[in-house]
């Protein structure tokens, strides 16, 4: 196992670099100046090239690709041009409250998917299915900043029950475990668990279904188990693809999502990469897409593992 | 069942009760279009918008803007200079008297050293304390500044490369930070972002990145009358307008900036309010006038001009626009007296076309570049879109080269005939103009001098009259001869057509009842210090 774990992490080593450059192409291959959305419109010529000097925008592609993974190499990742401040920093900060929205969202949407989904699959009324079955199609087919917009005309306009917008309270500082801060959590939480649980639903529901059709099932019920005991077998057997497609979506949901960050106005990854965008901050989208990327790799390695953890069936050469 | 729901329902209850905390009378709650806080260092960035909440608000210029009139169009007024003139005989040379007994919010004297330290920060780069941030938003207001030196505690002397006489108005975009407040903070402008220090009626409290810029009265204010009657001021940054629209109306903010019009009716029928005022704002087509584009041809631009329902227009933005009569609006003290009148008449617009030899087997062809979205674009596809139908109906055949604001301000860098324009096929560029002063109304569009890179005359319109009549307004020192100068350059160019003028936008805001005092100027720039909370 320690092999195994050790030989995916030098994998990722190429793919790193592989993403690197994929990053960097896809950001300089967007229209527009890095240097032009940070100075008026009527900004002169010589100013505009003293600070794509400044920046080192004056240097061919490859160069400025090479300058950028070494600082990169080093942690430090540049600085925004937008703000000057670090990314590291930028990022940090950033990637601590997506991670924060990112864990309550998949802790409702993974608890609600497994309940929901092996209730389908047990059910013996159809209509449980295919109320369930609705619920998981509306969750994967309902845009979820179009869900966040009613969410917050009802919550929030309407009956004025929770905060539309931002992270806590006006008179506070970042994220705090109390009573405010986790209202402010609520609506986005609701939003942002939409698709997640929509997939995840799906998936444990269909394969529960499959598992309670195989004869092992129909083994351990002639030999007389309990139903409670059955489940624990069936859930196990499920694990591994249920565990696949979850860490995909944790996956996606870590990354944030720009869409409601930006309605909420949630300060995490989503909504500094919409500000970095409309700003061509560079750095700052090269940094934070860059550590995401490196995050989902990781957590991809991770579910590997604990897929070979929990099914020892998978034999990993 | 009945009870677990009451328990949930008491639970969001309570929630809400905790997340709504109790504000001291006289905190104002904006929400801001901008994604980021502006730079707080001295020159803002994010447009107009920044100079509005971390501009004028924590700092002051030389030359200041009186914001106080809803009546009448912004003009300049003394600031931290109390007067100015240029050095008789020698026009290049300009004199500013500073105002005695400024103190910066950290408790430090303003005066003649602060100008020309603050003046070395953005147009000096072998100043220890240069900073191209500051200096990327600074050095194109003031494109004819190049020398500074105090002549003593309280005067300074500017030199201008050129003679400009409308050189005041340039001095109204330069604010001033402190350099005991840099040397402080380790003289390192990114942690003077965290903790500005300036001489304006707020001072800054708490800077958090993203979230919130929280600005407080500062009582030391130079200017008695302009004492803040708000204790703070709080500024979230929300690019999206829905999210405003729904944070006002949960009462979370007490101000937006720029609701969706869509979203207007709704806001009203929560009790809030939408001021509006004209403003300095121009949403015009800036057509190609070199040799082979249509509009080289007058009767083209006039037919252009005449095709458009403005008053349609108006309506599809739910009246949140003035029907355009030229660069400037009727009333505006540089509107003069244009012979051409500018209006929905489609039958004049179809004989100017016939007579210019045009017909329904030959249509002039135009292509405009046009913008999704961006500052003060206004509603950019709906309305092209609505321009279009206008403009075919009449005999025209236009396209558009669609893209995202910031492509269309690098595309604007270059003139028309430069390799983006020339490789899209473009003759007419869309891209709203703030009319603030004199430069930015007319000469860097109009005169010949300020093709891109140097100016914005993208079209390379050339026309000896027109420079001859703003290089008069831009050498005439009394006030008077200036704005009649500049009204005859704005009678110029209507009579001329030089652009398609269709829309200034009228600057809405929305706001709840709680907040009273406000006059919404006729500027891009607003005053906060009259507000009270009720």
């Amino acid at each position: 196992m320690l092999l195994y774990a050790l030989r995916r992490l030098i994998y990722l080593v190429p793919v790193a670099f592989g993403v690197s450059l994929l990053v960097f192409a896809l950001v300089h291959l967007a229209p527009g100046d890095p240097i032009s959305a940070i100075v008026p419109p009527d900004a002169p010529q010589e100013v505009v090239d003293k600070l794509k000097e400044y920046y080192g925008f004056d240097k061919p592609l490859p160069i400025q690709y090479l300058r950028w993974l070494a600082v990169t190499l080093t942690g430090d990742f540049g600085t925004s041009i937008g703000t000057g401040r670090p990314v590291a920093t930028e990022v940090a900060s950033a990637f601590g409250n997506t991670i924060i929205l990112a864990i309550s969202a998949t802790l409702l949407a993974f608890t609600l998917a497994v309940i929901l989904g092996t209730a389908a699959a047990y059910a013996k009324s159809r209509i449980v299915d295919r109320l369930v079955t609705l619920i998981s199609l509306m969750g994967v087919s309902v845009p979820h900043f179009w869900l966040a917009i009613v969410l917050v005309i009802i919550f929030s306009v309407e009956l004025g029950a929770l905060p539309p917008m931002g992270i806590g309270p006006e008179n506070s500082t970042g994220w705090r475990l109390d009573g405010p801060h986790l209202a402010h959590m609520v609506l986005p939480t609701i939003a942002l668990s939409v698709i997640p649980l929509g997939v995840v639903t799906r998936t444990v529901r269909s394969t529960i279904k499959e598992i309670l059709n195989m004869e092992f099932v129909t083994t351990l019920q002639a030999k007389g188990m309990r139903d409670g005991q059955i489940l624990r077998h069936v859930l196990k057997n499920a694990a591994p693809t249920c565990l696949a497609v979850m860490g995909l979506q944790a996956g996606n949901l870590i990354g944030g999502s720009i869409l409601i960050e930006t309605v909420f106005a949630w300060p995490g990854t989503g909504f500094l990469l919409n500000s970095a965008i409309f700003r061509r901050d560079l750095p700052i989208l090269q940094g934070t897409t860059l550590v995401l990327a490196f995050f989902f790799m990781l957590l991809n390695l991770t579910v590997d593992i604990i897929q070979t953890m929990v099914d020892p069936r998978i034999k990993r050469n | 069942m009945f009870k677990r729901l009451g328990v949930a329902v008491v639970g969001i209850g309570l929630f809400a009760a905790a997340a709504v905390p109790a504000f001291a009378q006289g905190t104002l709650r904006i929400g801001m279009t901008a994604a980021d806080i502006p730079l707080t260092t001295g020159q803002p960035d994010q447009g107009f918008e920044g100079y509005r909440f971390a501009g004028y608000t924590i700092y002051d210029a030389l030359v200041n803007w009186d914001l106080s009139k809803a009546d009448a169009i912004a003009d300049i007024k003394p600031g931290l200079a109390t007067e100015w003139s240029a050095v008789e005989g020698e026009p290049t040379k300009w004199i500013f008297k500073l105002r005695q007994g400024v103190k910066f919010h950290d408790g430090t004297d303003f005066d003649a050293d602060v100008v020309v330290w603050n003046l070395e920060k953005i147009l000096n780069d072998k100043s220890p304390q240069f900073d191209p941030k500051q200096a990327a938003q600074a050095r194109g207001r003031v494109p004819t500044l190049v020398g500074w030196k105090a002549v003593d505690k309280y005067t300074v002397e500017l030199t201008t490369r050129v003679v400009n006489a409308l050189f005041p108005y340039d001095m109204s975009y330069i604010f001033y930070s402190s350099p005991t407040n840099w040397e402080k903070q380790g003289k390192d402008w990114v942690k003077v972002a965290l903790q500005p220090v300036g001489t304006g009626p707020f001072k800054v409290d708490r800077v958090v990145p993203r979230e919130r810029l929280e600005l407080s009265r500062f009582d030391g204010y130079w200017d008695k009358t302009r004492v803040p009657k708000l204790d703070k001021v709080l500024l979230f940054p929300m690019p999206e307008a829905a999210t405003r629209t729904a944070a006002l109306l949960a009462g979370q903010v007490d101000w937006i900036e720029v609701p969706a019009p869509d979203a207007i009716p709704r806001l009203k029928q929560g009790g809030m309010a939408i001021v509006t005022n004209k403003y300095p704002h121009n949403w015009a087509y800036q057509p190609s006038m070199v040799e082979g584009s249509p509009w080289t041809d007058i009767r083209v631009r006039k037919a252009a001009n005449l095709a458009i329902d403005r008053a349609g227009l108006a309506k599809l933005l739910g009246g949140l626009m003035i029907e355009a009569k030229g660069a400037v609006y009727p009333g505006h003290p540089w509107f003069g007296s244009p012979s051409f009148d500018i209006k929905y008449d489609p039958e004049a617009a179809k004989k100017l076309l016939a007579e210019a030899g045009y017909g329904p087997n030959k249509k002039p062809k135009i292509k405009i570049a046009i913008s999704t979205s961006g500052s003060g674009q206004m509603l950019p596809l709906p309305m092209n879109e609505y321009v279009q139908e206008n403009l075919n109906a009449v005999g025209f055949d236009t396209s558009f080269e669609v893209m995202e604001w910031n492509a269309l301000v690098t595309f604007g860098f270059q003139p028309v005939t430069g390799e983006a324009s020339t490789k899209a096929g473009t003759n007419g560029i869309n891209i709203s103009r703030a009319t603030v002063d004199p430069y930015s109304a007319f000469m860097r569009l109009y005169h010949s001098d300020y093709v891109p890179p140097k100016g914005a005359n993208w079209g390379i319109l050339k026309d000896p009259k027109l420079d001859e009549l703003i290089n008069k307004a831009h050498t005439s020192f009394d006030r008077a001869a200036q704005t009649k100068a500049l009204a005859d350059v704005h009678t110029y160019i209507v009579d001329q057509s030089y652009w398609v003028y269709i829309a200034h936008d009228l600057n809405p805001r929305a706001m709840s009842p709680k907040v009273t005092g406000f006059v919404q100027a006729q500027s891009w720039f607003q005053d906060l210090t009259p507000i009270v909370m009720k």
